[in-house]
């Protein structure tokens, strides 16, 4: 028994076992975007479930110094995030909203020890990025992944307010 | 006989005669800037207005005097900044509190008419009144009750219910799917309710906004089933105009009190007015939002 429990450790994430000690890795692209009035853009990363509902909230970007109400007034302008987990929350979410980011790569690294992964189950879920931008567009990039199944990184691009979004679980 | 006609042939012909703001071709709408918010300081400001093309406002502006805001907790909020002006009324609604409100325009008026001496009188205002014009015992006597409710809905945050329990008069619309959770190519169910009864085989228009950039009207008709419950799916993002309306029971009896005549499929119950006949003409708007997925 002994020797097989310490193997089981040593190989990681045993697909059987809930994940112990694994990382999501997410990496955005912010585009750099040559218009006249550029707005860094509120952004709401979360994990969908394979029903399109929404298992967790992992970040949200947005400008919680904006005059006009704490700048709450345009979360919901991340439609898809707002109406299926956004609106039940509050802000500012301790341990996940956060201010807006200048363009360029944001990496970000979750722990399944810590809050929220740490309830999230095993299996296929979709990691989604949602961007909206003030006084610009609107675009929701998403990636599957296997939580819980350490693999090679998987990349999706968005077309305009996104670049590439890069997941993988370690 | 020829005093029965006009009445008779009004109410066949479907018009609407009792309500103050319908003519046939017309349509009348509160259209709010937003339906679905997020924040603290959230307003939202409401166009109202009688017109032909939705939404805008082309013909004649809705009278403000009727309108009531039904906040989230069930409390009456004021109308703030409201304003008359040629084609449309305007006001804000400050959502102070996070939930779903109605904006609602109720009003409910009699129609009647009825031979005194051999000629043929009419009338028509609020029960009330009716009460107080007509003659007890009027002879002919035939009665049109008319509802109608516009309405609409705004949610700021997590929607919730309590704006959405019917009152159980006239027409209304029960939703199943909240009306603040519409998004375009997904069903959605609501009900309508006559007289907090199911109102079965109903027919229901949807009409999309921005008909100015649109070759055809595409108006959507559906019926309700026998629960009163239909089901839509928005084909795109947009504004809809949303109205149902229920007419029937017999527009005149002889003289009497209420209960004496055998009521007709779906007519309202007896009103415990001595309205004669069970006549009534029920009108319900809504202006609904459906978003892009």
């Amino acid at each position: 028994m002994k020797r097989s429990v310490s193997l089981l450790t040593f190989a990681g994430a045993a697909v059987a076992s809930p994940a112990l000690a694994a990382d999501l890795n997410v990496t955005v692209e912010i585009p750099r975007l040559p218009v006249a009035e550029y707005h860094k853009p509120y952004v709401a990363i979360w994990v969908e479930n394979p029903d399109q509902s929404a298992a967790a909230t992992l970040a949200v970007w947005y400008d919680a110094d904006n005059k006009e109400d704490n700048g709450g007034k345009w979360l919901k302008d991340m439609r898809q995030w707002w109406r299926k987990a956004g609106r039940t929350m509050s802000f500012p979410a301790d341990g996940i909203s956060g201010a807006t980011r200048a363009p360029g790569p944001q990496k970000l690294v979750f722990n399944s020890a810590k809050s929220p992964l740490s309830k999230l189950k095993p299996g296929a879920y979709t990691l989604v990025v949602e961007a909206a931008r003030e006084v610009g567009g609107h675009e929701a990039v998403r990636v599957p992944f296997t939580w819980g199944k350490p693999g090679k990184p998987a990349t999706a691009k968005g077309a305009s307010e996104l670049g590439a979004v890069t997941v993988s679980v370690k | 006989m020829t005093s029965r006609k006009p009445l008779l042939a009004l109410a066949a012909a479907g018009l609407a005669l009792a309500l103050p703001f319908s003519a046939q071709a017309h349509r009348a709408w509160m259209a709010p800037s937003f339906t679905v918010m997020s924040g603290e300081s959230a307003w939202v400001s409401v166009d109202a207005a009688i017109s032909n093309e939705l939404f805008y406002a082309d013909h004649r502006p809705m009278r403000l005097d009727g309108v009531v805001v039904m906040a989230p907790d069930g409390s009456t909020d004021k109308l703030q900044h409201a304003l008359t002006a040629q084609y449309r009324s305007t006001f804000d609604v400050q959502l102070s509190k996070p939930g779903t409100y109605k904006i609602v325009s109720a009003s409910s008026s009699v129609q009647a008419s009825w031979t005194e001496n051999g000629e043929v009188k009419r009338f028509r205002g609020t029960a009330d009144e009716f009460l107080k014009q007509v003659p007890a015992g009027a002879a002919e006597l035939k009665t049109i009750r008319g509802s109608n409710r516009i309405e609409t809905f705004v949610t700021r945050d997590a929607p919730t219910d309590a704006v959405l329990k019917p009152t159980g008069k006239g027409l209304e619309l029960v939703p199943v799917t909240h009306p603040n959770d519409l998004v375009s190519g997904e069903a959605a169910t609501f009900r309508f309710l006559l007289d907090g009864k199911p109102a079965a085989d109903l027919e229901v228009t949807l009409v999309p906004g921005a008909s100015r950039y649109r070759a055809a009207p595409d108006e959507i008709k559906l019926k309700t089933g026998p629960d009163g419950a239909f089901k839509v799916t928005f084909p795109e993002a947009g504004m809809y105009w949303l109205n149902a309306t229920a007419r029937g029971g017999e527009t005149g009896r002889g003289p009497g009190g209420p209960g004496m005549a055998p009521p007709a499929p779906g007519a309202a119950p007896t009103p415990n007015t001595p309205l004669a006949g069970d006549g009534f003409s029920a009108s319900y708007t809504a202006t609904l939002e459906a978003l892009r997925p």
